[in-house]
């Protein structure tokens, strides 16, 4: 005797990734744009406090706020943090402190990698630090490599700055990558197992006795977990369909085509795919069609037509 | 009619187990036994709530609209009045309750989940932050708490071992009073995560659901033997930058607590959404919480802190510590954002009982 294997939870990596592309208001734009030009800028409240990095409204009052002034590329550590083992896309690749810096003329604290080679028994709150700028600085707060230890006193006060420059900066992308283990949980594992045997395989709702394909583990309209498994199809009939005209990138089909809503036989919830097989503009509404398996996908490529008669509107009228 | 704003109560509450991963279920699949059971101890059926909402975060799962499918787990068919926060789950109570203030529903079903196990949740809430200055350094959440936690020692207002005895003691009572939490009892307190932060301060990652029933009124009193009436409920937010705020204080902590009369007269009990111990710190200065008051005897954010639903099971087990009448007055904070930059505050009241 042998017991069926414990089903397998099904996991695949899944990454996220984008570019934000922002746009800069005037404030921050003279702020990046200082960077590039190894210039720090801060803005000046009305109460006349200087905030580094500058804002474009008043934290305090909502005001808005554009008179900018030239702070020091040094300044005194407000507080900080060790972080032995850095993470992707942190500032530096070897251990580093996080500090919150007040810049020489600033009132407010910018946040920044502080590159400490004694460890952190070599970082305190009050220490001296200055700006490590970036060789190559396109206009980001990357421009600001980190900060390292400096042993300067504190000097200046803030001038007057215009905000000025040739060539503004007036945008940011901002790369975004975030990876994740996706696992669809039991009942999709449990479909997407029965589609590698190409096989379709729904859930019925123990309440309204509706099949649900493809299963989710849940019934949208009882709220309960759907459990018994039932094999659909492989036939079904078009309940609904588009027909595609624009063609989509790196997608090998050409133009037209038809999308459909498909109803397979047993099930209550009609799925979507591509007719193939048939001219795009004799697809109709209750043709009867069959999946197509092609090389290895765990999809069906498409449908195609059977040959029986269509399907009776009143059969299917219930899944539009 | 609209109702006073003290005649709405937390009536129901209900939470998963909190674990580590959950690969073997779905989003929807792990939160709707959460859902059963919150109805089932008040007798309502889903078509019977007036309102619904809901928060998440599809950050967590990686996935837009996530909470579309988390929906089906509600039964929404026929069409129910739903709405969602991308937050924690407190702000969607809140939502809820302005909502049964105007009159329009006199119960609300209220629920939040996540997922941390999906990604890298250090990593992931980096996307919450300013994404010009902040988000392209990548400082992680752990990070950030610890520079508050340095800010806090070097202020001479805790130092290594008052942060570790408040670890010991969230994770104690969680063994003793929580059944559902994911990391209890004795621990050894750690290396440092990101000094001064030890393993011990930082919460559990991991994966989990809760879910609360509102009622107004008579409504209330027909669904729950002793309902937590709602006294006050207020949130407050502070400047995003980290640099312009005094990390070792909590002022929209405090103003929230006093617009939700939290000062108006002492709490036995207090469910404070701090998931790093340093932050209780912080919490308890703002909220003026002296040794009388039982803080945290779930084990609070430190012993179960599912992202997006920690701040919500926080009015959950203060309104149940309400329902078993261990509690008379507790307060509630949930919170939001790098160094407790959004804070919600609640008071929830038992009636007197019977001697």
């Amino acid at each position: 005797m042998t017991s069926p294997p414990a089903p397998q939870t099904l996991r695949a990596p899944l990454v996220v990734e984008f570019p934000f592309t922002r746009s800069l208001g005037p404030v921050q734009s003279a702020f990046l744009t200082g960077l590039r030009e190894r210039t720090v800028l801060g803005v000046r409240t009305t109460a006349g406090t200087v905030l580094v990095p500058p804002v474009e409204y008043d934290p305090v009052t909502a005001e808005g706020i554009r008179d900018l002034v030239e702070v020091a590329p040094t300044g005194t550590v407000t507080t900080w943090a060790w972080n032995p083992a850095p993470r992707r896309g942190q500032p530096l690749d070897r251990p580093f402190a996080w500090v919150l810096v007040r810049l020489d003329g600033a009132d407010t604290s910018l946040l920044h990698a502080l590159d400490a080679p004694g460890g952190p028994g070599a970082v305190r709150t009050g220490m001296r630090v200055r700006i490590r700028w970036a060789p190559d600085r396109a206009g980001a707060i990357t421009d600001i490599a980190c900060f390292e230890p400096y042993d300067g006193e504190e000097s200046r006060q803030p001038r007057p700055h215009t905000g000025r420059f040739t060539d503004p900066v007036t945008g940011i992308v901002a790369p975004a990558r975030l990876d994740y283990t996706y696992t669809p949980g039991r009942a999709q594992s449990a479909h997407l197992d029965a589609l590698a045997d190409r096989r379709i395989v729904g859930e019925r709702c123990p309440s309204c006795h509706k099949v649900y394909v493809p299963p989710r583990g849940a019934c949208p309209t009882c709220g309960v977990a759907t459990t018994e498994r039932v094999e659909v199809g492989p036939r079904g009939t078009v309940t609904t369909f588009c027909i595609v005209n624009i063609k989509a990138k790196n997608l090998d089909i050409e133009v037209p085509y038809v999308y459909a809503h498909i109803a397979l036989d047993g099930a209550d919830l009609a799925l979507h795919g591509r007719i193939g097989g048939i001219p795009y503009d004799q697809v109709r509404m209750g043709l009867r069609v069959e999946p197509v398996w092609t090389g290895e996908g765990r999809h069906p490529d498409h449908y195609r037509p059977t040959g029986e008669p269509d399907a009776d509107y009143d059969t299917y009228k219930e899944l539009l | 009619m609209t109702p006073p704003a003290g005649d709405i109560a937390i009536v129901a509450f209900a939470q998963s187990d909190h674990r580590r991963r959950t690969d073997d279920v779905s989003e929807v699949e792990m939160l709707m036994p959460v859902l059963h059971e919150v109805l089932e101890r008040t007798g309502l059926k889903a078509g019977d709530v007036g309102f619904t909402c809901s928060g998440s975060s599809d950050y967590l799962a990686g996935r837009a609209f996530s909470f579309t499918m988390a929906l089906d787990g509600v039964g929404a068919w026929p069409p129910i009045s739903e709405s969602h926060v991308e937050m924690d789950g407190a702000w969607a109570l809140y939502e809820a309750w302005v909502k049964l203030l105007t009159g329009e529903a006199d119960t609300a079903l209220v629920y939040a989940y996540g997922k941390s196990s999906a990604g890298e949740v250090r990593d992931v809430l980096t996307r919450q932050l300013d994404p010009y200055y902040l988000a392209p350094l990548w400082p992680d959440s752990v990070s950030l708490a610890a520079l508050q936690a340095q800010a806090l020692i070097d202020a001479g207002e805790t130092d290594g071992p008052a942060l570790a005895a408040i670890a010991a003691r969230s994770r104690s009572s969680a063994a003793e009073n929580n059944p559902h939490a994911q990391l209890t009892g004795v621990r050894p307190h750690g290396d440092h995560l990101v000094h001064p932060l030890r393993t011990g301060d930082c919460p559990p990652v991991g994966d989990g659901a809760a879910a609360v029933v509102l009622a107004a009124g008579r409504r209330a009193r027909e669904l729950c033997d002793r309902p937590a009436w709602i006294r006050g409920i207020d949130h407050r937010i502070e400047a995003h930058g980290l640099g312009v705020r005094d990390l070792t204080d909590s002022p929209s902590t405090r103003l929230a607590a006093q617009r939700a009369g939290a000062f108006e007269r002492p709490a036995d009990t207090a469910e404070l959404h701090a998931p790093f111990t340093s932050q209780e710190v912080v919490l308890r200065k703002a909220l003026r919480l002296d040794d009388t008051v039982r803080v945290n005897p779930s084990g609070g954010a430190l012993a179960a802190n599912p992202v997006m639903a920690a701040g919500l099971i926080r009015l959950g087990e203060a309104a149940a510590a309400i329902h078993r009448g261990t509690s008379d007055r507790a307060l509630a904070h949930a919170t939001s954002g790098p160094c407790l930059q959004q804070n919600l505050v609640a008071v929830l009241e038992g009636e007197p009982r019977a001697a």
